[in-house]
């Protein structure tokens, strides 16, 4: 079912994304610690509604379950640079840049027909199995109840 | 769908009666435009509603976009306890272009509070653990962007605009 989160209980797919010019981030390097993917659609959307805005005000409570927060999306590392400066963001952008959406696929988290990335959260535990996964209504941000109730659980 | 985890209590400022068939939760920093716009339509329906309703106001200053939001959310709360939280609540959104120390010490004096104490309060641990409070109960409601509000613990997530959050309380109030 592509419409729906991968299942809990399975092994997170791992990646690697670049998160500046020469920096790659891959998932395998965080095992051990809590992990937490936010698909979403686009850098720049309306300020404080935005999801990442959001997040980043939570990070003190993703700290405490020493868990590492990455946001993804298909922009280009120079847009997601620009943009973390102007939001202030203290957590790293990946880029779904090229093959476009790759990553977001293989977590059933990307809109062919917009060629975007939905707006998908998932948690990965320390040993890299999907705890929680959750996709949301593309125009509804989802919060970080459901992320902190994954973490409280795992 | 996210709840309300947090029910309106004692540590709350509320406007309205308790007996009333709705209520309204919302999560806003003074410092957002989003929430200021919200300010009035918020007005608008407790005028429309009568005691049908009732409006808690708490604090979600999202301080790493908003420079002067915290110091604002703590202004509101230190007037709070001299009882003029809702002076200050509607003084900071009309002025939110001016919402600096300087500018929060004039609001105080303009609603003659004891200046003194206003100050102490608002760089106490006690305020400071009040919005902290208010901040990590809407996170765990599910507090997506400012404004949020609930109607009678439902997250609302249609556009805050008159017609809409009159249509959903309507709703709820069925």
């Amino acid at each position: 079912m592509k419409d729906q989160p991968l299942k809990k209980g399975m092994k997170a797919p791992d990646f690697s994304l670049k998160s500046t010019s020469d920096q790659e981030v891959s998932l395998k390097d965080f095992l051990g610690k809590p992990v937490i993917l936010a698909f979403y659609p686009a850098d720049f959307s309306p300020v404080c509604g935005s999801e990442l805005t959001l997040f980043n005000e939570v990070l003190p409570e993703f700290k405490k379950y020493d868990a590492q927060l990455f946001g993804i999306s298909v922009d280009n590392i120079w847009s997601h640079l620009a943009f973390a400066k102007e939001r202030n963001l203290h957590f790293p952008l990946l880029s779904d840049f090229n093959p476009k959406g790759e990553v977001s696929r293989m977590y059933n988290a990307y809109q062919e027909e917009d060629g975007l990335s939905k707006r998908a959260l998932y948690v990965i535990d320390k040993d890299g199995v999907i705890a929680w996964g959750y996709i949301s209504p593309i125009g509804i941000n989802p919060g970080a109840d459901g992320i902190l109730n994954a973490l409280e659980e795992l | 769908m996210s709840k309300l985890t947090i029910q309106p209590n004692n540590e709350d400022h509320i406007q309205g009666k308790e007996n009333s068939s709705i209520t309204l939760v919302e999560y806003g920093d003074f410092q957002c435009p989003y929430c200021r716009e919200a300010y009035p339509i918020v007005k608008e329906i407790q005028k429309i509603k009568g005691d049908a309703i009732r409006f808690v106001f708490r604090n979600f200053p999202l301080s790493e976009i908003h420079s002067y939001a915290l110091h604002a959310a703590y202004a509101a709360e230190a007037a709070g306890k001299q009882h003029k939280f809702w002076e200050m609540h509607d003084i900071l959104f009309e002025n939110q272009e001016n919402l600096k120390d300087s500018d929060l010490r004039l609001y105080s004096e303009k609603l003659s509070l004891d200046i003194d104490q206003f100050t102490k309060d608002m760089n106490s641990d006690e305020v400071a653990k009040k919005v902290q409070t208010d901040i990590i109960g809407g996170i765990k409601s599910g507090v997506n962007g400012t404004p949020t509000f609930f109607i009678n613990s439902i997250r609302f997530d249609g556009p805050s605009d008159l017609d809409s959050l009159l249509k959903a309380i309507d709703l709820a109030d069925k």
